[in-house]
């Protein structure tokens, strides 16, 4: 195993274990902690992948902002902690879990079976990454670039109309 | 590096344009007046739809491309006018009911403009990356309008249950795109219908890929066309929403699904018609047959409606499983799917309007509360009639000419059985739409509440649109026929059809 293989393996263990922690624990509060966990595995995952400024911005934005925001809302409302003795699952997660498997080994056999065509081009470096980028949301990208913002704007009216106290 | 000429682009893009400011507006002159029971709001909004509406008969014939991945095509267009138009029909019923039961008028409006503008981004998306963003700003756009009756438990549930079911269906979506990103390399429908085509660019296994990632996004597209078995959302979602919501959603919300199913399909997978049109096939038995079924044992009026909905899901699904390349008549798959949905926006929307009005004046959806209703709202129980006849495809009413243009395609196409379970489910149709008509006519009202059913003009206005336009299209379908072949034309300029 090389260095990069043992590196990608440590990060797929992290991020598939916090989420796994994240979906079934009881409270609200280590639910967002482990989410917190989950960011930081796939922004190594980010990185492996020649993808360094996306790995940062995943750092800088979801584990810096996003999360730090969730737990103050979580702190903040009352009676979101949740019930420590409220049942983990409901009586259909046998039938989930054999949902879920199917979907999973279906994907798992998919990606094993086909000859994917690969990328010609090397990775780019992380400041030749984050030019392009930015090239990209200002020519190519820039109608779902704009999509984006509408789309934020629509969600940040409905969190207010919804959740406002009146 | 890609030059843009943004003159020409924000003339291409001018409904979207008209669209976006126009919510702007709206929100801007909600702050500034804080007057949420005027005119002045609804009016603005209407001035915005309406231009839109308008100058979308402007792009027809055109086939052009606006910043890379919006197609200003015939499709488009159709599209454009459809979902400006529902929404102008949607906005006429909306302000009484919005302001009798939200203080929040003035944001409602210019949600319902951007719900619109997610419409036609996602008829005219084709690359998938808009696409999914795009499909995700109608399905956040939705959840908000769905729960927008903050005070009433049920419509809070519709929105909880709604997220749930479209956040898994996206993320299915997005596992399929995800098999065709990997194998063309590109987010680009022609790029993958390129992949795919040309046996020099095709390598290995890749062909097994397709089958796989057109039933994982069916998940996503049959989300919001609710077809059978993701339709689960519709009969909560549809009975806890405001009603001017739930007609949208049973109309816009399901055209920009089958938009997208037409447009994904058949430009970046029309060489495996055979594979995808088998699984619609599929999918279409089994939403016009459990839909009405389900529908013959509801007592709620939203929720048979929701039922009725799905199962119409499955009649115009079968116009796209019989599409015929070749063939170029009327009774094409395509121009079947577009002209039922006319057909069906005018019907639906039109039944959708007297059940709100009866609403608004009894308080009730209960199919129970319907009895003796002729006596008091004789006009409104004769345009229901008629829309139930709609519905059941009876003519001469636009449910029958919709039901001929696609039942007549399943025939082109030799899928006689799926024509045979067609008819029969529309046999089934007429007995739960009847037995609703029995109640309205036949069944004494109760004894309190026998003054007649009062509603706004603006109510009576799309009403009587709706009730024109279902009977036009009935006994002229002509200029509609018209409007569907127009739309179906964006097919000869396909690259790899």
């Amino acid at each position: 195993m090389t260095a990069e293989q043992v590196v990608f393996v440590l990060a797929a263990v992290v991020t598939l274990g916090s989420a796994l922690g994240m979906v079934t624990t009881r409270s609200v509060f280590v639910g967002a902690l482990w989410m917190i966990a989950v960011f930081g595995g796939v922004a190594a995952l980010f990185i492996l992948l020649g993808a360094g400024f996306l790995g940062i911005v995943q750092i800088l934005v979801y584990i810096g902002a996003i999360a730090v925001l969730i737990l103050f809302a979580i702190m903040l409302t009352p009676r979101v902690m949740g019930d420590p003795n409220a049942p983990r699952y409901n009586r259909q997660w046998p039938l989930v879990a054999v949902m879920a498997s199917a979907l999973a080994s279906l994907l798992v056999a998919l990606v094993l079976r086909t000859d994917w065509p690969l990328a010609q081009e090397g990775a780019p470096t992380i400041t030749g990454f984050a030019v392009e980028l930015g090239k990209g949301f200002m020519t190519t990208y820039i109608l779902p670039f704009e999509v984006a913002s509408v789309l934020l704007l629509v969600a940040l009216i409905g969190a207010i109309v919804i959740a406002r106290e009146e | 590096m890609a030059q843009i000429n943004w003159a020409e682009t924000i003339w291409l893009l001018g409904p979207e344009v008209i669209l976006t400011v126009g919510a702007l507006v709206v929100l801007v002159v909600d702050f500034v007046r804080d007057d949420d029971r005027g005119p002045l709001l609804p009016g603005l909004t209407l001035i915005t739809l309406g231009g839109a509406f308008l100058l979308s008969f402007t792009y027809l014939g055109l086939d052009r491309t606006a910043l890379f991945m919006f197609e200003v095509d015939n499709l488009t267009s159709f599209f454009r006018i459809l979902a400006t138009g529902t929404s102008v029909l949607i906005l006429l019923v909306s302000v009484d009911y919005v302001r009798s039961r939200s203080r929040h008028a003035g944001e409602f409006y210019s949600l319902l403009l951007w719900v619109t503008l997610a419409v036609i981004l996602v008829a005219a998306s084709s690359d998938l990356i808009l696409l999914y963003l795009s499909f995700e700003l109608l399905s956040i756009t939705s959840y908000i309008l769905v729960g927008w009756l903050r005070d009433e438990a049920r419509s809070n549930e519709a929105a909880i249950k709604y997220l749930l079911y479209g956040a898994i269906s996206s993320a299915v979506m997005l596992y399929g795109m995800s098999l065709l990103y990997g194998a063309a390399g590109s987010t680009r429908l022609e790029d993958i219908a390129r992949t795919f085509s040309d046996p020099a660019v095709r390598v290995g296994t890749l062909d097994e890929l397709v089958l796989p990632a057109v039933v994982l996004m069916l998940a996503g597209f049959g989300f919001k066309t609710s077809l059978v078995p993701f339709h689960q959302w519709a009969p909560d979602a549809y009975e806890g929403a405001p009603t001017p919501v739930t007609a949208f959603l049973s109309v816009g919300s399901k055209a920009a699904g089958f938009a997208v199913l037409i447009r994904v399909f058949l430009t970046a997978l029309p060489m495996f018609q055979v594979d995808w049109a088998a699984v619609l096939v599929a999918f279409s038995i089994l939403t016009m047959t459990l839909g009405n079924l389900v529908a013959l044992v509801q007592t709620n009026m939203k929720r048979l409606l929701a039922y009725s909905s799905v199962a119409q899901a499955g009649y115009i699904l079968m116009g796209l499983a019989a599409y015929v390349a070749t063939d170029t008549s009327t009774l094409n798959g395509i121009a079947g799917v577009l002209l039922y949905l006319v057909a069906y926006l005018f019907t639906n929307l039109g039944a959708f309007i007297a059940v709100i009005a009866y609403e608004q004046a009894t308080g009730s959806v209960s199919i129970a509360d319907y009895a003796g209703m002729v006596r008091r709202a004789p006009w409104l129980a004769g345009a229901l009639v008629v829309f139930f006849l709609s519905l059941a495809g009876i003519p001469p009413t636009a449910g029958f000419v919709g039901k001929l243009a696609v039942f007549g395609a399943a025939i082109n196409a030799q899928l006689y059985y799926l024509a045979v379970i067609g008819v029969v489910n529309s046999v089934i149709s007429v007995y739960y739409y009847f037995n609703v008509v029995r109640q309205m006519f036949f069944m004494p009202p109760p004894a309190e509440g026998e003054e007649p059913v009062r509603y706004p003009q603006a109510m009576g206005l799309a009403l009587t649109v709706s009730l024109v336009g279902t009977l036009l299209i009935g006994i002229y379908p002509q200029p509609f026929l018209d409007l569907a072949n127009v739309g179906r034309q964006f097919l000869a300029m396909l690259p790899f059809a």
